[in-house]
């Protein structure tokens, strides 16, 4: 590899290719051609920083400057000054990094990530995920060796349950534990497979680590292939996904070309093919029994539990199905031993957790941090509060399987256990934070308008019930409903849970059951005062005049496309509800800020 | 098959040689359905009746389950989509920034439900679940054009650059 006195590296996740990153690169490339400088500086097409909400993102090294919301016409700018005659080009620099006129600080400083701590997200924003090479430099693949090499199949899983690790979908059952599951069970074929399905909205982990380290997904995959006995793997990957799905076929390509996947890897026994499949947008397909139904080219619906996958599973074989972010803690933990990776974290919830913040938050993005940090660190210390100094309502986690975390409750340290002792849950990582412009009502009709689009209709619980659940929030959010109403709705939660057939239509109704348990006075609201406390539910809402700032101009009048605002000139103007339709136009007209919605 | 008012199918000669060629690839595959639909989607844009009849004969597999398939999955269209299709992120983070309002509005401007085509053909309308661009909530998509950061008032700014 030839050596380059700086190296360019340009987010190329999905957020920063949004936003506009590839041009970046090719403008780079041209800028960096046009003053002679590309044999000495390298670009580098890295996967996600985190740091999703200044985006695109461009660091400089030696240096370690960090560029935020680059534009195309900004490149030329950073070549000239900073790459041709080593002036820091300051103005573009992420403000929390400048300390002074001559000093920055180093990214692991600033308050987004002093807190964070990488282990599956350690290689993302760092390498080129494309590159097999630049894998390998640091670090990759020597775990698989040292397993395969050192290690019986059974040391693999002992070390894997030494080291506490638990499922990452959402569920935590412990990793090790599925391994030897499926270590176990007989058959004369078995499966591997990858959960890659990330259908929680609001959740982006998975996507991350498969865009900015594919090849640690294939590594850990060929480890827990060869600790349970399958020869065959499978990652079943969304479709919404391209960078992801293009980039985890490259690495597979390099895998095989490089001999780390396919006939006798290391020169031993062991064999290891891996394919891919594509989803075709079905939320269910995240629950195993119907992602594997799906691999297999039937509708995704769930099967009966037991038999599990670990006994018969893919094809009738038994299979190990762990998620994304399960995989890429495999490699670090048979590289730095059990007890290392169990030292991080809580007694019961070890090593990390990556999580997707996004919502009413300063620093969208994607976070790692150690279980055990509370949500008050994640929201305010990482995620930098809320926007326009609105206080913190609550945190959703979990998607529409999860619940809420409400203020009182901010200090609650984010690990499996604590998070269902408040009626939540971890989920696979999504984390969106509401402020107090966020109907709970309307937030938890939001996730049953999902699940009742997304029910796969195999059972009648789920996709009766969820139906029901919500026509009776659209009737209460309509300002028609009752407290018999919301008694009704509780009893039919519990009656879903008990009785739906997957495990998605039993969480089904947790976004109500847990903005019932901390909320309830807000469902109260919509049935007895008709009011939503919010702003958000329009049937709700009526718009008034403040006679006091009314001028009388009648400009709101005039626009009144329904004739409901009647006055005399000069004198403040009164609106009539019951013509009024609730558009808004009025309050966007009046020049006073005279018109409020109540 | 219910009614489906799709327009009348053509294919090309190139079309149907492609997608013979994408069958014939996963003859004997285990599981080869989804993955031959992705491809013949690709070719065709949609899935209407007559492909689909055409991957039942390769493949030997009956209608009524690739019509089963088809209806199932979200990604798979029996119609056709229009010359821009327009996708609004409905993802929690784009939601809890607005993204239902925003929707509500393109329909207005368009006349058209979301998952339709408007008559000339032009513009199609899609609601799709997070693309995971949640940095830029709320976000929608253009063919391949991402819009960030959206309002309400930009919708008519964004539309009119499509419009001849």
């Amino acid at each position: 590899m030839e050596l380059a006195r700086g190296h360019v590296l340009v987010c190329g996740g999905t957020g920063c290719t949004s936003s506009g990153s590839a041009k970046i690169i090719d403008e780079f490339e041209r800028c960096l051609k046009d003053n002679g400088l590309d044999n000495e500086i390298k670009v580098v097409q890295t996967g996600c920083f985190g740091l999703c909400a200044l985006g695109p993102i461009v660091i400089v090294y030696p240096e370690g400057a960090f560029y935020s919301m680059v534009k195309p016409e900004d490149v030329s700018e950073i070549v000239e000054e900073h790459l041709l005659k080593g002036r820091i080009v300051k103005r573009l620099l992420y403000q929390e990094t400048v300390v002074d006129d001559d000093t920055i600080k180093s990214l692991n400083e600033v308050d987004f990530y002093k807190k964070q701590q990488r282990v599956a997200l350690k290689n993302c924003g760092v390498i080129n995920p494309e590159s097999i090479d630049e894998y390998i430099a640091f670090g990759g693949y020597t775990a698989l060796g040292k397993v395969l090499t050192q290690m019986k199949p059974q040391e693999v899983i002992d070390e894997i349950k030494a080291s506490g690790l638990r499922g990452r979908g959402g569920a935590g059952f412990p990793t090790g534990l599925k391994w030897q599951f499926t270590a176990n069970a007989v058959g004369d074929k078995k499966y591997v497979a990858c959960n890659a399905d990330e259908g929680d909205p609001g959740a982006f982990m998975d996507r991350s680590i498969l865009e900015g380290d594919p090849h640690a997904l294939i590594e850990a995959m060929a480890i827990a292939a060869y600790a349970v006995g399958a020869d065959q793997g499978y990652v079943y990957i969304r479709a919404e996904y391209p960078i992801a799905v293009s980039r985890l076929n490259i690495a597979i390509e390099q895998a095989k070309e490089y001999g780390l996947l396919g006939e006798n890897i290391f020169d031993t026994d062991f064999s290891f093919d891996l394919g891919i499949r594509l989803g075709a947008g079905a939320f269910v397909c995240g629950e195993e029994t119907a992602l594997m139904t799906s691999i297999e080219g039937h509708r995704g619906e769930p099967r009966p539990r037991p038999p599990f996958p670990a006994v018969k599973g893919l094809f009738g074989k038994p299979t190990l199905l762990n998620n994304v972010e399960t995989y890429a803690n495999i490699t670090a933990i048979i590289n730095n031993g059990a007890e290392w990776f169990s030292k991080i974290g809580t007694e019961k919830s070890k090593g990390t957790k990556v999580f997707a913040v996004g919502g009413k938050i300063n620093n969208t993005g994607l976070v790692e941090i150690p279980m055990g940090t509370t949500l008050r660190e994640v929201v305010y210390d990482i995620g930098g509060g809320i926007p326009g100094g609105k206080k913190f309502k609550a945190a959703q986690t979990g998607g529409p399987s999860g619940g809420c975390i409400p203020a009182d409750l901010i200090d609650t340290p984010i690990d499996y256990d604590s998070l269902i002792s408040i009626g939540s849950m971890m989920g696979s990582g999504g984390l969106i934070v509401m402020d107090e412009d966020t109907c709970m009502v309307d937030i938890a009709k939001f996730f049953l308008e999902f699940t009742v689009d997304e029910s796969c209709g195999k059972c009648a619980p789920c996709r009766i019930g969820t139906k029901r659940l919500l026509e009776i929030l659209n009737k209460i959010t309509s300002g028609n409903g009752t407290l018999e109403d919301i008694d009704k709705l509780e009893e039919l939660c519990y009656s879903i849970k008990d009785a739906a057939f997957c495990g998605l239509g039993q969480t089904a109704p947790n976004p109500i059951l847990s903005t019932l348990k901390y909320f309830r006075d807000e469902y109260v609201a919509h049935v007895v005062d008709k009011k939503c406390p919010a702003g958000v539910c329009k049937a709700l809402l009526s718009y008034v005049i403040e006679p006091e700032k009314c001028k009388g101009c009648s400009l709101c009048a005039k626009k009144c496309p329904v004739g409901a605002i009647e006055g005399v000139v000069k004198s403040p103007f009164t609106i009539d509800p019951a013509k009024c339709i609730k558009c808004g136009v009025c309050q966007e007209t009046c020049k006073f800020g005279a018109i409020s919605k109540k | 098959m219910g009614e489906i008012k799709a327009p009348a199918f053509k294919d090309t000669a190139e079309q149907s040689a492609k997608l013979q060629e994408v069958i014939a690839k996963y003859q004997g595959t285990q599981g080869a359905l989804i993955p031959v639909l992705h491809e013949a989607q690709s070719i065709y844009g949609y899935l209407p009746y007559e492909v689909q009849q055409k991957i039942s004969e390769g493949l030997n597999v009956p209608m009524s389950e690739i019509y089963g398939v088809v209806t199932f999955y979200t990604q798979f269209s029996i119609y056709p989509k229009g010359e821009y299709n327009i996708a609004v992120c409905l993802g929690t983070a784009c939601y809890v920034k607005g993204s239902g309002d925003i929707i509500e509005k393109i329909k207005e401007r368009l006349g058209i439900d979301v998952g339709k085509c408007t008559d000339d053909g032009k513009f199609s309308l899609d609601a799709t679940r997070c693309i995971g661009a949640c940095g830029l909530a709320p976000v929608l998509t253009v063919n391949d054009d991402v819009y960030g950061r959206i309002t309400v008032d930009d919708v008519d700014d964004i539309l009119s650059k499509y419009m001849d």
